[in-house]
């Protein structure tokens, strides 16, 4: 044996010392601690000492072996630091690489976002043809060939008895011919009219609902809807339920919130009326429900519809509807 | 619809406010669009009285005037040749803008101050008469608004009425609703008693042939007439309507029309030949000259009130210019009558007019106000046009109609509104509107509704009745039971609705464009004369001949957007839709429906940065897309093949691929032609991808299918082949992916290179094999073995060299 235990120790320290870079302390390490290491010389040779010394000197030379070992990782550690610390610094206001970001159309945005409050109301979602028969458009929804409410819509002709759809109410009407009560949908999509100026667009979206079972009243329709608006727009906003008249429901209502832009003290948006027109609504025309066989005497609904374009530009502050169709890429990017 | 708030005090005293009304009558249905005070462009007009005229010292068609304005006098140059001393006369005061746009101003003209200006009729916009100052008599006080002391200081409300409520086309109707809401009196005006003389039997008959289309028609004569100009007070009202006065018979009818609904026609009696009334429909078509001038051809069934040998009117649409009043006319023969609404509605449409007449007809008139209204117009023509009343009148009322009273639950009538009203409360509503009540029992009511109400036919009518009048905002607010379960969205929904979110996370932008494109994008697209994309639906009323079909392909509206786009700078576009496509199927019957989508990549791949140069994006950005489609969406054995130059006319040949899963065709990718894009005037490449989620959306699995992780490492081994320029890279790989062996666990391609030192015509080709195990790690040695035997049997399938 030729240096004791102490002096190894010693001597690894203070080469540690020296070491400058993490391949130097690793040396060390096999140097010390490996295999051919001189502790571990130590350790192997400590059977040829006197049996009353081995057992001090083992517990020494284990001691140190630990030291030595926690010493070499700590010093390994900093140095792995010490490097990183040392690298060039980079310039992170450099713009990043892009990651690709697409964009919804707002009206795909508004509709998601209409259908997901009525889900949580627990409405399912219903689909129908845009090119639609007169019947199905008109006739089931008790609007009869020549009656005056046909002028309420400029229809779109394809055949004498073919058209496209001007609202997503016969959804309605070929949903309840399917199924039987109770009923409680939504129908979004694409409906036309042969309208086109500043305010309307020959196509444009509509999402209707429908909501039929025993003993519905208008007092839920208004449930219903009052939610829907509070959810969609604010919980705080005022709600009004007006009569109007839709050939279909009755008794029929137009729902008004209080103008989103002026909060009600009235404004260009609201023509000065302090109030928005987002919604149409009414219980169930009874002609409807004998139309698709549904027993007036059971069952009672509501029914409503309303303009997507109408509520997307209220949401994002549009004001000119036209901008939903001219896919303009620079309005598109905006969503 | 206009009505005057003047009028309608005449018949129902109104002390609320403008405002207060046009709320009231909006929440009871009757839509205040627009509160307008026609004349408020003569605020700070003012009468004035004229103390001195001078002539202006150096204009000889000037004067200079001192007028007092009641609270000031005021100096004002004046060039009216009938400027007086002593007259009143409208004064614009500093600051006020007359109807013209002039903003009145302090001036001096030709040296002499002016502080206002003298008005004639034609520049307060209140007539034609511009010769000279307008005289106001002397009956108001200096100062006193112009519009005050005109009478126009009326206030117009606009009203939007629904079709249902017919009975308010008038200003009754309108005073009669809100009597009603404000719990006030109704005053109808009373017909006086005027002077008679003879008997109209006497003189002529109403003949109804046709009782089905004309269910009354009551008529009477006014003689000794003398046509003139109506005085101002009916004038004014008229004008309130947007109704232009004509002469003092026609203005009656139209007054008369306005005040109760009843559309009235005048003939001049002496231009009915045998004096007498037909209403019937002609055997055969036939021409007629209306009152507008215009000569128009009638159809057989079209209801015509005819005199004795020919037609003089088209019932309920316009008159005929052979019986028109004119200045001579004196004796006038007033019509009232019934019309049946559709037989109205389709004359009116057939020959694209729409009167004041025909509008109140299609959606209804009283039947029971036909007598009434005759009479207030035969009593004031009387009066006007200085007439005398021939005794008595006709009232032909074949088919008086048979009103019967409506059973109305009070049970029903809460539980369908959610209300908790008595039987006495739901009466007293009815009864505010004029429905005439009986109690059957003590839930049952037997309610006649009046005869105007022309809508109320069933309980539900006057359900919704009794809500109106109670006002919905005092129904209470509700939850209905859910006894419903919602249904999960339909799979197709589901899946178009991943679709979109993929693509927006791949950096599209979705665009929506219209259905209707115009019928030349067939054309455009190059489409041969037997593709089935060419069986195009009509619109048949469209609003531009570029929205004149129905679309049978997405691709031409996004082309056209690119198109757009690109003027506007906007050179690198990924845009995509997802919508319907139509497809014609038999005259008559509905398209076929499909639902598409389609994506366009033009320009750049990436957007400009600093970190790369720019690259124009090429077939394989789109198919890269596609694919990530196929795999969002769980597809794991969709397959792309060249597809043949003849099948698509709008891609380039031989750069087009079909994307396909077993038998079923997806869709395309490939670039547009450029002799496509000559068309929509584009000139970069662009690229297209088509799916027909039709065929989509069935392969989509409903849900994946874990499969485990793997357990032990995989090795890799690369090989490159050098093989002819013609062997397909998909052939490669589907070689590899059929090799008989457990172990491969998968394969890809990543690197193509062609060019020295490769020979010409042929390729290199790199591909990365992974194999693995699930049971253990596998051994070089084993791997080795089993890459070699693959490797050979590549060389020996596609005739391949490795690199030297």
């Amino acid at each position: 044996m030729n240096a004791s235990i102490e002096e190894i120790r010693e001597q690894a320290l203070s080469e540690l010392q020296a070491a400058k870079d993490a391949d130097a302390v690793q040396a060390l390490s096999v140097a010390y601690l490996g295999r051919k290491g001189r502790v571990t010389a130590f350790l192997r040779n400590i059977s040829s000492l006197p049996a009353e010394q081995r057992p001090a000197a083992g517990k020494r030379a284990n001691e140190v072996k630990k030291e030595l070992e926690a010493a070499f990782s700590d010093a390994l550690e900093k140095l792995a630091a010490t490097g990183e610390d040392d690298r060039e610094a980079i310039d992170v206001s450099l713009p990043g690489r892009p990651a690709p970001v697409g964009s919804l159309h707002p009206i795909t945005r508004i509709t998601r976002t209409i259908a997901r409050i009525f889900e949580r109301m627990g409405f399912g979602i219903a689909e129908g043809p845009e090119v639609e028969a007169d019947y199905y458009n008109f006739e089931a929804l008790n609007i009869p060939p020549n009656h005056p409410a046909r002028d309420m819509q400029d229809t779109f002709y394809v055949s004498d008895n073919v058209v496209l759809r001007t609202h997503t109410s016969p959804i309605q009407v070929r949903y309840m011919e399917a199924h039987q009560p109770p009923v409680r949908i939504i129908a979004p999509g694409k409906v036309y009219r042969c309208d086109s100026d500043l305010t309307h667009t020959p196509m444009f979206h509509q999402v209707e609902g429908l909501l039929v079972d025993e003993q519905v009243c208008f007092g839920d329709l208004k449930g219903i809807l009052t939610a829907f608006v509070h959810q969609i727009f604010d919980p705080d906003i005022r709600v009004r339920f007006r009569p109007s008249f839709f050939p279909f429901t009755e008794p029929s209502a137009e729902v008004d919130i209080q103008c989103v832009i002026c909060r009600g003290t009235g404004c260009k948006v609201c023509s000065n009326t302090g109030w928005l027109e987002v919604l149409g609504c009414g219980m169930v025309h009874p002609a409807v429900f004998e139309n698709v066989g549904y027993d007036t005497n059971r069952y009672s609904g509501f029914a409503f519809g309303m303009g997507v374009e109408r509520i997307a530009m209220l949401k994002y502050g549009i004001n000119d509807i036209r901008m939903f169709f001219e896919n303009d890429i620079r309005f598109l990017r905006q969503f | 619809m206009k009505v005057s708030l003047e009028w309608l005090q005449q018949y129902v005293d109104i002390d609320i406010s403008e405002n207060a009304l046009a709320d009231r009558l909006t929440m009871a249905g009757l839509e205040v669009e627009a509160v307008v005070r026609p004349h408020s462009n003569i605020d700070g007009v003012v009468a004035g009285k004229i103390i001195e005229v001078r002539p202006h010292p150096d204009a000889d068609r000037l004067s200079c005037c001192r007028v007092n304005t009641g609270s000031q006098t005021l100096e004002i140059v004046c060039g009216a040749p009938n400027a007086a001393a002593g007259m009143y006369v409208p004064c614009a005061t500093v600051g006020t803008v007359l109807p013209s746009g002039m903003e009145i101003k302090k001036t001096r003209i030709r040296g002499q101050a002016s502080e206002g200006m003298l008005c004639s009729e034609t520049e307060l916009g209140l007539g034609e008469d511009a010769s000279g100052l307008m005289d106001l008599g002397t009956e108001h006080a200096a100062g006193t608004p112009v519009a005050r002391a005109l009478g126009l200081e009326d206030t117009v409300f606009e009203i939007g009425l629904t079709p249902n409520r017919p009975d308010c086309l008038s200003h009754i109707g309108v005073a009669r609703e809100i009597a009603a809401l404000l719990g006030k009196q109704l005053h109808l005006p009373e017909i006086p008693f005027l002077p008679e003389s003879g008997d109209i039997a006497q003189q002529t008959s109403v003949t109804i042939e046709n009782p089905g289309l004309c269910p009354r028609y009551a008529a009477r004569l006014v003689t000794h007439i003398k046509v003139g100009p109506s005085p101002q007070w009916l004038r004014r009202r008229l004008r309130a309507v947007d109704l232009k006065p004509i002469n003092n018979i026609v203005d009656v009818t139209n007054y008369i029309m306005m005040e109760t609904g009843q559309p009235l026609h005048g003939f001049d009696f002496d231009r009915l030949e045998e004096n007498r009334i037909v209403v019937r429909t002609p055997d055969k078509e036939t021409g007629f000259s209306t009152l507008d001038g215009k000569s128009r051809q009638l159809d057989a069934d079209t209801l015509l009130i005819c005199d004795g040998k020919k037609p003089v009117a088209i019932a309920g649409v316009m008159g005929g210019e052979n019986s028109e009043i004119l200045e001579t006319t004196s004796r006038v023969l007033i019509e009232s009558a019934c019309f049946d609404p559709i037989s109205i509605r389709k004359t009116a449409k057939r020959l694209g007019i729409s009167t004041d007449a025909s509008y109140r007809f299609e959606r209804g008139v009283d039947p029971g106000g036909t007598v009434y209204a005759m009479q207030r117009a035969a009593v004031l023509m009387a009066e006007l046009g200085g007439g005398q009343l021939i005794g008595s009148y006709i009232d032909e009322h074949p088919r008086p109609p048979a009103k019967s009273p409506i059973r109305l639950s009070t049970r029903r009538t809460n539980q369908h509104l959610g209300t908790g009203l008595n039987q006495s409360e739901i009466t007293d509503l009815l009864q505010s509107a004029a429905f005439e009540i009986q109690t059957v029992d003590a839930d049952q009511l037997a309610v006649t509704a009046p005869s105007y109400r022309v809508d109320v036919f069933r309980p539900e009518d006057l359900m919704e009745e009794v809500a109106r009048l109670w006002g919905y905002n005092r129904i209470a607010t509700t939850f209905p039971g859910i006894t419903a379960q919602a249904e999960a969205p339909g799979k197709s929904l589901s899946v178009r609705e991943q679709i979109r979110d993929r693509m927006e996370g791949f950096g599209f932008h979705e665009t929506i464009h219209y259905s209707f494109i115009s019928h030349r994008a067939a054309d455009q697209m190059l489409l041969p004369e037997d593709d089935p994309r060419r069986r195009t639906e009509p619109v048949l009323n469209p609003l531009t001949e570029d929205q004149s079909v129905m679309r049978t392909s997405l691709l031409p509206a996004l082309l056209e957007t690119v198109q757009k786009n690109i003027f506007r700078q906007e050179k690198t576009l990924k845009i995509f839709e997802q919508g319907k496509a139509f497809y014609h199927t038999q005259p008559g019957a509905l398209p076929r429906e499909i639902e598409m989508l389609a994506a366009l990549w033009t320009g750049l791949q990436k957007p400009l940065t600093w970190h790369a140069k720019p690259i124009e994006t090429d077939f394989y950005d789109l198919k890269g897309v596609a694919e990530g489609l196929l795999a969002a969406l769980g597809i794991t054995d969709g397959d792309f093949s060249a597809l043949p130059a003849s099948a698509c006319s709008y891609t380039q040949p031989g750069q087009t691929a079909q994307i396909r899963c077993k038998d079923t065709f997806l869709g395309i990718i490939g670039e547009i032609r450029p002799a496509v894009l000559e068309k929509f005037d584009i000139h970069q490449p662009v690229f297209a991808l088509e799916l027909h989620m039709e065929a989509l959306v069935p392969i989509v699995p409903e849900a994946a299918q874990f499969v485990p992780v793997p357990k032990f490492p995989a090795v890799t081994r690369d090989i490159t082949l050098i093989i002819d320029q013609a062997v397909e890279g998909r052939q490669i790989l589907d070689h590899l992916r059929k090799a008989e062996t457990q172990w491969l666990e998968d394969v890809f391609l990543f690197d193509v290179y062609s060019g020295p030192p490769i020979a010409e015509g042929h390729k290199s080709l790199s591909v990365r094999l992974v194999y693995r195990s699930t049971t253990r790690t596998l051994e070089d040695a084993q791997v080795n073995e089993l890459h070699r035997s693959i490797t050979q049997s590549l060389l020996t399938a596609f005739n391949a060299a490795l690199p030297a």
